[in-house]
């Protein structure tokens, strides 16, 4: 609750400040001050249920560790971001102060999402977090590209938005009730209209984590929005949805899940293909990670695929993993002069530090050993392989996470084994500082995944 | 390791660092073997019921030493290299080093990935940053290669981690009964990885070229230990773990063996390049290995322990020549070199003695474990092909020596040349590896006893779990 409440206001705030402030540096400042005090306040509520604002929901929202714990995640990555990135958000455009507040905004809606308990407050936070990302995807005004990439995010966002209130309004007329509890009592029988309402819902879900085949808008929007907002799209807002996903599968599918494994066998499988093997033949690092985001999102839906008593703790650590990683790399990818591949090249030698630490959250998001990512990756397989079937679509994952490497390799050879002048604009010591201490953090969790899920249970 | 900025304090560190491990590895072998000193275990993941267990049994304790006694000769016989960047070079050395002894002790199946996975990390940065020219494209794919491998080997390893209950533990592994179908798929979960790193026909084509590319001391890290990984492992993680699997499969194996070590003698005969034919010679010889593992018997194994030290040790005297030759003639090619033998007379000699080794001639370290390995192919008792199996491999010897000779033949005698006319004497540190690599290559082939009681309770061990007979 603390968290909902507290970004709401925190984004009126900063959303004012832009009126009454003239300092870039001290909104900047006000924005990480306030992601601070979001972070610590939710840590508050998780581990010492510490409640500022007390509000009756009527059982529409739920604060369990689950959520909590992602809340977590998302305002730690918030706050690294802003750290990281902040600088880079004041020369997309004017408006630097309405940005910043678009992006509490957008943090309000992560954390209903994380802890919602009926449709409706799924549709809500679907929608805060939509809205505020089809505004921060075009906020490159003059830039054609941003222009089109926000139209087309709005008309597909909004084209799944309907979908997602048809499957609703077909689940409340099977069953009368918005509430999730009353959704799996109901589903035990086959019941026509609550399948065709439950079939949108996953289809208009599988599009806002775009998941194939309905993953077109990804590389498009991806690519045109600028690259600061790019990042916070692919990690934070990419693994808050994934979280309302598990949640909204606990209750809707979960018991039913037989009769849509195939159904999502298929998704996981064509995410992964087509995320993957288009990676491949990018030019553009920044496209390559678009399309690294959708087989990322192929990965993810593994929790959900085989439901069990690992996709949870799978499910927060991958989102840790890969959202700590993205960062990282969009983070140095803003401070490139040059986003193709080539532009990496001889990284190495102009700033050594820079390419060990993206070679570190390369590493992580390739899965190997002693990075979060690898751990991250494991829970995932481990969760499909605990349910005994569909072990060729295991298979079928670990050599696409064996194609990803190809790509994020591409990065590192670029960096250290070529030459060439890759060029970074200014790098300062405090930019550096925090990179070096995400790089750390990817570590200390893979050598301990523990220190991050035991929060689950306790 | 990374802050040392002086080139010759990182190679004297080095060296120190490896010679330390040298140490310990012999404290092991000598004063402190008993059964408390040499594990360790204590919870890592326990959510996961996942131990950090490492322990040393005899088969690991030999090759350990092995890794304990190469990596100095490879730092000495390497002295006179020079490395842009020598701390990182010899840091991502020593870092290997570790990979890969974690790998030869784990004793929990997810420590054992782990350590598989970060063996390869620092060998593929070594090779892809001082390696030769078309070095990218080369260590790339060998990375793609094993990284496939392994990531199958990871599904093997979660799948029988839900069988054994929830557990990553060796002993309990090896008391497990998986029901045999299961076992005919689940083996080429785990064996995959292990033929790519070995490498057996058809897995082998990233070998060659790697080994051409990368810089020689990272070659003989590649060939003389990293190889045995794969070998071990087909002891230790899938022999006795899917034992029907195994069994099953073990003819079609021999067969894709005895397929790579012809293929591979042949290719050797006509190579002209040095790096490129002691490649091919190493992948006929881990061929053998392979082949000896699939006889299931003792003599096979214990054959196959005494030679994986043995290959280890012959290797890297072969690799040192290799890089003496280079560095001091800028070529490799067999053509362009010639009758150096009046040159330099030491290195020669010790050459001769190696290379017969190679070719497993007796009193030389390479007799005994091929002996015991050609025997225990014979007298298999799990395939009816034992003797075609043994004669087919039989041809492997007298090519073997016929690629080898050449070569000796080639660069030593016959007329000197412009190029090697200006030869002089090798100097000292190369030729003391040489010579303790020469006096290991007696004593083990005079003395083999040591080594084979060394083994022999983990064999046996072993032979417990595995089919012995049809």
């Amino acid at each position: 609750m603390n968290a909902i409440i507290f970004s709401a206001i925190w984004g009126v705030l900063m959303m004012f400040s832009g009126i009454f402030i003239k300092t870039k540096a001290v909104i900047r400042n006000l924005a990480i001050t306030g992601a601070a005090i979001l972070l610590l306040l939710n840590i508050a509520e998780l581990s010492y249920h510490f409640i500022l604002f007390h509000v009756n929901t009527r059982g529409m929202l739920v604060f369990d560790s689950f959520g909590l714990l992602f809340n977590t995640i998302a305002f730690a990555a918030a706050l690294i971001y802003l750290l990281a990135s902040a600088r880079d958000i004041e020369d997309v455009g004017v408006n630097q102060a309405d940005y910043l507040a678009l992006i509490f905004f957008v943090l309000c809606g992560v954390s209903i999402a994380s802890s919602f308990n009926t449709l409706l407050m799924l549709f809500l936070s679907i929608e805060i977090i939509s809205i505020p990302l089809y505004i921060l995807t075009g906020s490159d005004k003059r830039n054609l590209k941003s222009n089109e990439a926000s139209l087309k995010y709005f008309l597909m966002g909004s084209f799944s938005t309907g979908i997602m209130l048809m499957g609703i309004a077909l689940i409340y007329g099977a069953t009368g009730s918005f509430a999730l509890g009353n959704m799996s009592r109901q589903i035990i029988g086959f019941e026509p209209v609550l399948m065709a309402g439950l079939l949108l819902l996953l289809i208009s879900m599988s599009f806002k984590v775009s998941a194939a085949p309905f993953h077109f808008w990804t590389p498009d929007v991806y690519d045109g929005a600028p690259t600061v907002f790019t990042s916070f799209m692919a990690t934070i807002v990419k693994a808050a949805i994934f979280i309302a996903f598990v949640r909204l599968f606990d209750a809707a599918y979960g018991q039913a899940l037989p009769k849509w494994r195939l159904t999502i066998a298929f998704i996981v499988a064509a995410t992964l293909f087509i995320g993957n093997i288009t990676a491949v033949f990018q030019q553009s690092v920044k496209r390559m990670l678009a399309y690294s985001s959708i087989a990322q999102a192929g990965f993810m839906f593994f929790a959900l695929f085989g439901y069990n008593e690992y996709s949870k703790d799978g499910i927060i650590l991958y989102s840790a993993a890969y959202s700590l990683a993205t960062i990282g790399i969009f983070a140095i990818l803003i401070k490139m002069k040059d986003y193709t591949f080539d532009g990496y090249n001889g990284l190495a030698k102009q700033q050594p530090l820079l390419a060990a630490v993206n070679t570190i959250f390369l590493l992580s998001l390739a899965g190997i050993p002693a990075t979060a990512g690898f751990f991250a990756k494991y829970y995932m397989l481990v969760a499909a392989v605990r349910n005994g079937t569909y072990l060729w679509l295991v298979i079928f994952a670990v050599l696409c996470a064996a194609v990803s490497a190809y790509y994020y390799f591409r990065v590192i050879q670029a960096m250290y084994f070529k030459d060439g002048d890759g060029q970074v604009k200014e790098a300062s010591p405090a930019f550096k500082t925090i990179l070096v201490i995400v790089a750390g953090l990817i570590i200390i969790l893979g050598l301990f995944p523990q220190l991050l899920t035991v929060h689950l249970y306790f | 390791m990374f802050a040392v900025k002086n080139q010759n304090s990182a190679k004297g560190i080095a060296l120190f660092i490896s010679l330390g491990v040298l140490v310990v590895s012999l404290l092991g072998l000598t004063v402190m073997n008993n059964h408390a000193n040499l594990n360790y275990n204590a919870p890592w993941i326990s959510i996961l019921n996942c131990n950090f267990h490492i322990g040393l049994d005899g088969m690991g304790q030999l090759i350990c030493l092995l890794t304990a006694v190469c990596f100095p000769l490879i730092f000495i016989s390497t002295w006179n290299n020079t490395y842009k960047g020598a701390n990182r070079f010899y840091a991502l050395m020593l870092l290997s080093q570790a990979g890969l002894m974690g790998v030869f002790l784990a004793m929990d199946a997810l420590l054992f990935y782990f350590f598989w996975e970060l063996a390869l990390i620092p060998v593929y940065f070594l090779s892809s940053i001082w390696g030769g020219e078309k070095r990218i494209a080369a260590t790339f794919k060998f990375f793609i290669y094993t990284f496939v491998g392994s990531l199958i080997m990871l599904v093997g390893i979660i799948y029988v981690y839900f069988q054994a209950n929830q557990s990553f533990d060796l002993q309990t592994w090896y008391s497990l009964k998986i029901l045999p179908e299961k076992q005919t798929w689940l083996f080429w979960l785990f064996f995959i990885a292990f033929a790519i790193k070995m490498p057996i026909w058809p897995f082998h084509t990233w070998q060659p070229d790697v080994y051409e590319q990368s810089p020689t001391a990272v070659t003989m890290v590649l060939s003389g230990i990293m190889v045995k990984m794969g070998v071990f492992a087909v002891i230790r993680w899938l022999a006795p773990i899917v034992p029907d699997g195994f069994y099953l499969w073990g003819d079609t194996i021999s067969l894709l063996c005895l397929i790579g070590m012809i293929y591979a003698s042949l290719i050797a005969i006509k190579q002209d390049d040095l790096k490129r034919l002691i490649a091919y010679s190493s992948i006929a010889h881990v061929g053998l290995m392979c082949l000896a593992i699939f006889a299931s018997n003792k003599s096979g194994i214990q054959g196959v322990m005494l030679q994986m030290f043995n290959h280890g040790i012959n290797i890297i005297g072969l690799w040192i020549v290799a890089n003496a030759i280079e560095t001091k003639y800028g070529t490799r090619k067999l053509s362009e070199l010639g009758g150096l033998a009046q040159k330099d007379a030491g290195l020669a000699i010790l050459l001769v003695i190696i290379a017969l080794a190679n070719i497993a001639l007796p009193l030389t370290n390479g007799f005994v474990g091929e002996f015991m390995m050609y025997n225990g192919v014979f007298s298999s008792a799990v395939t009816k092909y034992g003797v075609l199996d043994m004669s087919v491999a039989g041809i492997c010897i007298i090519l073997s020596a016929v690629y080898t000779l050449n070569m000796i033949k080639k660069i030593f005698y016959g007329h000197s040349n412009a190029l090697t006319q200006s030869g002089t004497p090798t100097s000292v540190p190369v030729l003391v590896c040489l010579s303790v690599i020469v006096a290991l290559i007696f004593i083990t082939g005079v003395y083999p006893k040591p080594m084979l009681q060394l083994t022999n309770d983990s064999v046996d061990a072993i032979l417990k779990y595995i089919k012995t007979s049809i």
